[in-house]
């Protein structure tokens, strides 16, 4: 599937302020196998004093930009088109939890893809008796990773009410999770403390949803801004699989990978020190249009 | 094996020896395992003996003294805030010989060594988890691996540039380490200190003592971070997490010891992936940092973003290679506890050879072996978090002693290792040798470990011949008792030949004028405010002075001059009725707040006059004694605060950054002599304001041989506003002003004449034209309006 994706986000202040430096994460990854980047930009308005592209420690690309000057508006922009590859449904290869912990035990890389980055707390995911109990309710012998993932991930889109106002880009994964509500981002940081409560490695994907449903099928929640979904490692033979709780369901072409971490703060679009002393506010648009 | 050390009755040192004892399964750094005094300590002991205790309490006074004058403390925290405390120095040093210190020494250069391999390895290839020689979740979880510090090669090629090392004699006698700190450490500083005044203490024993001197030490450091810098244009910064920081102290002594620039994170921005310090000159380029905060704290933007304290960017800059950080960002891994339980084996593997010096024996409970063998031996051992950095013997509420858990109650020690292993290591519980600490006449055996220090220069590592000990309050040789509430003590090696005398200053043929350093726009600002808020006090106890004068002459407060001060007085925060002392208290902490802030630029004469000034204004007298007492106690501080100003407008050498000091002073008293004189030299004042107003201005006499008339309006306002040689005069201090902003940077640029220094000429212009009645009240509230104005555009210009 090919896609045409544009994305922006905007911020404007009631006075002069200094934006400093800024990390953007907005352009999507290439995956290979899965995406691919066939062309992509990503402008500022204002222009940048200073401007630099790499990839972080987990391979996703991340443009550093400095200004020098005090601006009432600023403004990031991507366009890009992304080939998402169809993955074809497999064998679920994954072993039982008890051997997963093995498993992970043996596993000695700590390159990106590694397990071990995604089991212990994070910056926004902390250890939670409260989830971690969750989790345990939901677990029944003898299944493999892959189908605890599954079924936790259908429990909590059964359990939490999507509401866009009742969560903020700060909110505290536990506090979300007593009141079993939020949105994309509430439920992926809920999902990965109840998996990784349980010993399972889970990340946190950032990306795109395909703006406008197959003839004949519902608009997926969360197609008009970022979305968020999780990755969990189910074993050497499982690898990772990517699972949507929000909209409970596998990851396949509609989604549109933009970064991977092992939380929000690894892969927040725009993270940056911003030094004003008046409000501001902020809006964002994505359109994903899929070529045919 | 316990033993009293065996002295004949004769021995002049008997009778400090008394009841010395070893205690058993302990080793003791005075005594052998024979029960015998180590050769070594000999001419020490018979040195103390020889001296009566008068003479021991006065020269051990003459070392405190020496500390407090430095202004030597350390700040204790408890729940209800932080407390300075003064240093508590144990007088008696720890004596080790070269021949033992020569072998410490190469155990802890191996160790320096392997650390760096460990280092490159896990911020580079892996190669250590890869080959299953250390646990991938013992780094992946690490909360000190930085992954955005991944892949980036430090410049100049090291993470390791300073480390130091905690070290322990082991009941056998061997040394041991029982830690390594890798991320900033702390200690040489204070170790300097401690030898300063150790050796004040034994002044005439100490000079033919044989020790080795520390000044090459610091002088190999020195040149070796002098070196990292690309060209000698610019200086070696210390980045430091603030005066908050419980070793600040060593920070601001170790950057005037060493001729470091202090800097924080806000004294420093990234451009184009250099790092830059914020100057009264603009941006200047540093490109060495010795850091002493945190590594998470260093960049808010790629590392922890709560991070007050940090410059955004940092991280980038030293991914440009632009910067030399000693030690690397990301170097505090090192000091995770688990490691030590891999280290043996990873000795072996990157370096073909064993560990000189052993490590404290440590088990990590995510392996299965490993696990029982901490589980079957609980009541020997340390349990704590894997992961944790702290040392063993410091509490840090999450590590519990195996014993500690009742015998019955074994079955929660399996149940928590059962539960968290792989969070968890057991570390043996040592037993720490002991050192002699004079008490009460005598010697007493405390327990000691001992924090060594290492460098890498240009010729290899250097060990510090010395360091820093630190000793156990109670006699209860466990390490685990060794609690906060210890002392510290200095730590001679000793040759048999005679040492070389040495000192930190160059040789003389080598003779060079240092750079006049870069002045950080931070430390300007202090200056600056230090100058505003001295003047401040000055003239508030002038006025308090004024008010208690006119009260003793008069018998009551109920007369119209009493009563004009007292308003004028309360507007500047002080109620003449009520007591003085802490209002004016609050003013000189004002002052030394900012003095504080900029201990690295300032003398410690300079700092103890205003330390001396904070006890005067506490010990103010109260109510009671309104009238002569207090006014004399008054005049007493105004004494003392020109004895602060003589040190330092006399004694400081005329950098940048005095000239903000002085025309902090400047600003704030033709400020407050504009309002002064309007207030009383207003027509509408009640009699006898004029003289007042010139009493205030410290003018009496200068009016008496100026005029030959009595006070008038005109006159005063000539002495007091329009003068050019009064330095109490409003025109005197525009005059400064204009003097010293003519002298910054920036002033002397080609071009239209920046704002500052043309509204200084204008404002200066402005009051050389007028005569006594042109300058009116209305006029005076605008020239005080006009100087408040200049002290933002001074601002704006350097302090932004």
């Amino acid at each position: 599937m090919l896609y045409d994706i544009t994305a922006s986000i905007d911020y404007a202040y009631n006075q002069p302020s200094g934006l400093g430096r800024t990390l953007l994460r907005l352009l999507p990854v290439t995956v290979p196998g899965a995406q691919k980047l066939i062309a992509g930009a990503l402008t500022t308005a204002p222009a940048a004093a200073e401007r630099i592209d790499r990839l972080d420690f987990f391979g996703n690309p991340v443009t550093e930009v400095a200004f020098r000057e005090a601006t009432r508006s600023a403004s990031f922009r991507i366009q890009a088109r992304v080939e998402r590859i169809a993955q074809a449904p497999s064998l679920d290869l994954s072993p039982p939890l008890k051997r997963l912990a093995e498993e992970l035990y043996d596993y000695d890389d700590l390159g990106p893809a590694a397990p071990h980055h995604f089991l212990g707390p994070s910056e926004r995911v902390r250890p939670s008796a409260a989830m971690t109990a969750y989790a345990r309710d939901h677990l029944a012998k003898g299944e493999t990773t892959l189908a605890v993932v599954q079924a936790l991930g259908g429990a909590l889109y059964q359990d939490m009410r999507f509401d866009a106002s009742a969560t903020t880009v700060d909110t505290d994964p536990s506090e979300a999770f007593a009141a079993r509500h939020g949105v994309c981002q509430d439920f992926s940081h809920i999902m990965i403390a109840c998996l990784r409560g349980i010993g399972i490695p889970a990340g946190y994907v950032s990306g795109y949803l395909r703006t406008s449903p197959p003839k004949g099928e519902a608009r997926l929640a969360g197609a008009d801004a970022m979305h968020a979904w999780v990755r969990a490692w189910c074993g050497v033979e499982g690898g990772w699989v990517e699972f949507d709780p929000t909209n409970d369901l596998m990851v396949g072409s509609d989604h549109i990978v933009v970064a991977v971490g092992r939380d929000y703060d690894d892969v927040a679009p725009v993270k940056g020190v911003l030094r004003t002393a008046g409000r501001s506010a902020s809006g964002h648009s994505v359109d994903v249009i899929p070529l045919g | 094996m316990t033993g009293r050390v065996a002295t004949p009755p004769s021995d002049p040192v008997a009778a400090l020896l008394r009841g010395y004892e070893r205690y058993a399964g302990v080793a003791d750094e005075l005594v052998d395992a024979k029960g015998e005094m180590r050769p070594v300590w000999r001419p020490f002991v018979q040195h103390l003996g020889r001296l009566s205790r008068d003479t021991v309490a006065a020269r051990f006074a003459r070392g405190d003294q020496y500390l407090r004058d430095a202004g030597v403390f350390y700040r204790l925290y408890a729940e209800s805030g932080s407390d300075e405390r003064s240093w508590p120095l144990s007088h008696v040093p720890v004596i080790v010989h070269e021949t033992e210190w020569d072998e410490i020494s190469a155990g802890l250069i191996q160790r320096a060594e392997l650390l760096e391999k460990v280092a490159a390895d896990l911020y580079g290839p892996n190669k250590l988890v890869a080959g299953g020689h250390l646990p991938a979740q013992l780094v992946a979880q690490n909360p000190e691996w930085l992954r955005p510090m991944v892949g980036v090669v430090p410049k100049g090629g090291h993470f390791l540039h300073f480390l130091a090392f905690e070290i322990g004699r082991s009941p056998d006698g061997s040394w041991f380490v029982l830690g390594d700190r890798t991320q900033a450490p702390s200690g040489a500083g204070f170790a300097l200190e401690n030898r300063v005044a150790t050796s004040r203490v034994f002044t005439d024993f100490f000079a033919g003592a044989n020790v080795h001197r520390l000044a090459a030490f610091f002088r190999g450091f020195r040149d070796a971070m002098n070196g990292l810098r690309k060209d000698e244009s610019t200086r070696v910064g210390i980045l430091s997490p603030g005066p908050m920081n419980d070793t600040y102290f060593e920070h601001t002594y170790i950057a005037r010891y060493l001729g470091f620039m202090l800097l924080e994170g806000e004294d420093l921005v990234v451009q184009d992936g250099a790092v830059m310090v914020r100057t009264v000159a603009g941006l200047k380029p540093v490109d060495v940092l010795w850091r002493r905060l945190d590594a998470r704290f260093a960049d808010p933007l790629e590392l922890d973003p709560s991070s007050r304290i940090g410059t955004p960017g940092m991280v980038g800059a030293l991914r440009a290679g632009q910067v030399a950080m000693v030690n690397a960002l990301g170097s505090g891994l090192l000091e995770t506890r688990a490691f030590l339980a891999f280290l043996p084996r990873i000795c072996e593997v990157l370096m073909g050879e064993r560990l000189k010096l052993p490590n404290i024996a440590t088990w990590w409970c995510g392996q299965s072996a490993e696990r029982a063998y901490v589980l079957a031996n609980a009541e020997r051992m340390l349990i704590g978090p894997a992961l944790s950095n702290r040392l063993p013997f410091e509490a840090d509420g999450a590590t519990v002693q195996g014993r500690a858990f009742r015998p019955g109650a074994h079955a929660a020690v399996s149940d928590w290792i059962a539960a968290e292993g792989p969070a968890l290591v057991g570390q043996e519980a040592v037993t720490l040798s002991t050192t002699p600490a004079y008490v009460d006449g005598r010697l007493r055996p405390l327990p000691m470990s001992l924090r060594a220090f290492v460098v890498r220069t240009p010729d290899g590592w250097q060990v510090m011949p010395g360091g820093y000990a630190r000793i156990g309050r109670t006699k209860d040789a466990s390490a685990i008792a060794m609690q906060r509430g210890g002392s510290v003590a200095d730590v001679w090696i000793v040759s048999d030949k005679p040492v070389e005398a040495d000192t930190m200053v160059a040789a003389p043929e080598t003779f060079r004028r240092s750079e006049l350093g870069v002045l950080p726009s931070r430390a300007a600002d202090n200056l600056y405010w230090l100058g505003r808020y001295v003047e401040r006090v000055e003239t508030a106890v002038r006025l308090l002075r004024a008010w208690h004068l006119r009260l003793a002459e008069s018998g009551t407060a109920d007369r119209p001059l009493l009563k004009s001060l007292g308003k004028y007085l309360a507007a500047h925060g002080f109620d003449p009725v009520q007591p003085i002392a802490e209002a004016l208290a609050e003013r000189v902490d004002d002052a030394r707040s900012c003095a504080g802030k900029v201990r690295d630029r300032f003398s410690t004469d300079g700092w103890m006059a205003l330390s001396d000034l904070a006890a005067a204004a506490s010990a103010m007298p109260g109510p009671d004694h309104a009238g002569d007492d207090t006014a004399r106690a008054l005049g007493q501080f105004l004494r003392q605060i020109a004895g602060f100003s003589g040190l330092v407008h006399e004694n400081m050498y005329r950098f940048t950054g005095w000239r903000f000091l002085t025309l902090g002073r400047a600003l704030e008293r033709a400020n407050s002599m504009c309002w002064t004189l309007a207030t009383f030299a207003d027509a509408k004042a009640p009699e006898g304001a004029l003289d007042l107003a010139v009493e205030v201005g410290d003018s009496l006499m200068s009016h008496r041989r100026r005029y030959t008339v009595a006070t008038n309006r005109a006159t005063v306002i000539d002495l007091l506003a329009l003068d050019d040689r009064n330095p109490r005069a409003i025109f005197f201090q525009l005059s400064e002003i204009r003097n010293q902003i003519a002298k910054l940077p920036g002033s002397d640029a080609a071009g239209p004449m920046p704002q500052l220094p043309r509204r200084v000429l204008e404002l200066h212009t402005g009051l050389a034209v007028l005569s006594p009645d042109e300058l009116t009240t209305d006029g005076l509230l605008k020239l005080r309006g006009a100087t408040a104005g200049l002290s933002g555009l001074i601002a704006d210009t350097y302090f932004g």
